[in-house]
């Protein structure tokens, strides 16, 4: 097993091409639960679960069915990829749902309130999409997807912690509530732009 | 056929049958029972999520109440009806509680309480207590950045030009925010029907009080005496430097307002209220009105036997109305504003 390899896609989705810094995706939830830090946690929760389970399943989705070497009937359907991609990770996030909500009662509480936040977010189709063009094994796409949720309670994470500092400063009336939280996003954008430089192994 | 269209509609078809049966089959199998009542036992709540029942929103709390954790009465912001609704839907009966509405302990406006220093800063009252005990004077006074006004989720608090907070009772939900929010302690609740409150959190005795504030609490006494407020609403702390009010006792001790030296003590419908009249043509000249009355030379005899009411000094405490046998004291309406608490 290549562990480098995997190093790197982890390091390379946490930081250098960060979901909500450096593509752009997941901004709703990013601008949305960052108000306070402990929900700001429990979103991060949520969607590293959503999207590991997300990218899994639309990894075996895509080999087995839609792509046409590999799947059983040997016709390209991967132009049914985005219809196909949602289906799955919206049916499987409501399933998860639905066991956690009976078996783990503790922590539906905890995450249950995010989880319907996030079924068809950009993001998790995000990563499922991505796996694919970059040609990604199960495992480098699983690790990806972790990884990637990691990258997104990252910013989040710290975008709360900001904004609960921001509450407290006197913010100029104009720019009060979601225009500073903007100013800050694309600051931290900026400071991530450092990690491109990064060179792993 | 093209193969690819075939293939297509098989494989999101059968996809989305596949999700679809398995989640039915899925809802069944890991079926959650929801007690009806949580659902009905919210509706009933206001739903403004305002967190004064100590958790997160109305659903918590409706989930609470089912488990009996908490009682109706738990939410201060539900009606006397609602909370009768939600019994109904219990099956119990509760006790209503009184609706409760919020007051500003404090009357200390930088004219009367000045600032013993200027502050510069950030400019919330949690920020400004942290300095030094805040700019003003007097340690318990208000510090006038609006707090309370911030954290009222109803409007009910504006910022008055005197830079103190003033409590709009018909918006007042008496939830209990501001309460939360003052750093100072300095609002409160009490119940609606009660008229006067102690508008001061100073205990330090006379000197300490009036060498920084010219409305605060001297701790006198004087409201708490027995012949002043015969009820026994008012009693001094432990401290004996503070009037306590017990509210459980209905009262509304004007005389007690009115011999406060300090004007300490607020009435909030201070004017409104009406001044009393004796009626010549029915006063018998028994003086039992002139015995009850709280303020010396208000009533006095006259030369042909009969009682008079002084306008001047009546406190509109109303306690000869009901003492005197010929039902000869009525009200008049307001001619002018006493001294306003």
């Amino acid at each position: 097993m290549d562990w480098g390899n995997l190093f790197v896609i982890a390091v390379g989705s946490i930081l250098i091409n960060n979901f909500v810094l450096m593509r752009f995706l997941g901004i709703c939830p990013y601008i949305g639960v960052s108000k306070s830090l402990s929900s700001a946690i429990g979103m991060g929760m949520a969607v590293i679960f959503v999207m590991t389970i997300a990218s899994l399943v639309s990894w075996i989705v895509y080999v087995y069915l839609l792509d046409p070497a590999t799947n059983l009937w040997g016709v390209d359907l991967t132009f049914l990829r985005t219809i196909s991609f949602i289906l799955v990770i919206a049916s499987l996030v409501q399933f998860v749902e639905m066991v956690i909500q009976k078996t783990a009662p503790a922590l539906y509480q905890a995450l249950g309130i995010f989880l319907p936040l996030i079924t068809t977010n950009c993001a998790v189709l995000g990563v499922a999409v991505l796996n694919i063009d970059e040609g990604y094994n199960l495992l480098e796409a699983v690790v990806n997807g972790i990884a990637a949720g990691i990258g997104f309670t990252l910013a989040l994470v710290l975008m709360a912690g900001i904004r609960e500092r921001l509450d407290l400063a006197n913010v100029p009336k104009p720019l009060q509530g979601v225009p500073i939280a903007f100013i800050m996003a694309g600051m931290m954008a900026i400071a991530f732009l450092g990690f491109s430089g990064l060179s792993v192994g | 056929m093209d193969p690819s269209l075939i293939g297509a509609i098989a494989s999101v078809g059968g996809l989305g049958l596949l999700l679809g049966g398995g989640l039915a089959y899925a809802s069944r199998v890991f079926f959650v029972k929801v007690d009806p009542r949580i659902e009905e036992v919210d509706e009933e709540l206001p739903g403004a999520n305002c967190g004064a029942c100590g958790l997160a929103g109305c659903r918590q709390m409706a989930v609470a109440v089912v488990d009996g954790k908490l009682e109706a009465t738990a939410c201060p912001v539900a009606s006397n009806d609602i909370v009768a609704k939600i019994a109904e839907i219990m099956g119990a009966t509760v006790e209503t509680a009184e609706a409760k509405v919020a007051i500003v302990r404090c009357q200390g406006s930088p004219d009367k309480c000045p600032d013993r220093f200027e502050y510069q800063g950030f400019q919330t009252c949690t920020a400004e207590d942290r300095v030094g005990h805040g700019h003003k004077a007097c340690d318990w006074g208000c510090l006038g950045s609006g707090d309370c006004v911030a954290a009222c989720p109803f409007d009910a608090l504006v910022m008055g030009a005197d830079g103190l907070p003033k409590v709009l009772d018909e918006n007042c939900t008496g939830c209990g925010k501001c309460v939360e929010a003052c750093p100072r302690d300095i609002m409160d609740l009490i119940p609606r029907s009660a008229d006067v409150f102690i508008a001061c959190k100073n205990p330090n005795k006379t000197k300490a009080v009036t060498a920084v504030c010219e409305v605060g609490c001297i701790g006198c006494g004087r409201c708490a005496n027995k012949k002043t407020t015969p009820s026994g609403q008012i009693e001094m702390d432990d401290t004996g430097n503070l009037p306590v009010f017990d509210y459980s006792v209905k009262d509304t001790p004007l005389a007690a307002v009115n011999v406060c030296p300090t004007n300490s003590l607020v009435d909030k419908k201070a004017g409104q209220r009406p001044k009393w009249h004796i009626d010549p043509t029915l006063c018998n000249g028994s003086g039992e009105c002139a015995k009850v009355c709280p303020v010396k030379k208000c009533i006095t005899e006259t030369d042909g036997g009969k009682y008079v009411i002084d306008p001047e000094l009546c406190i509109s405490c109303g306690l000869c109305e009901p003492v005197c046998p010929t039902k000869a004291i009525s009200p008049v309406a307001v001619t002018g504003l006493r001294k306003v608490g």
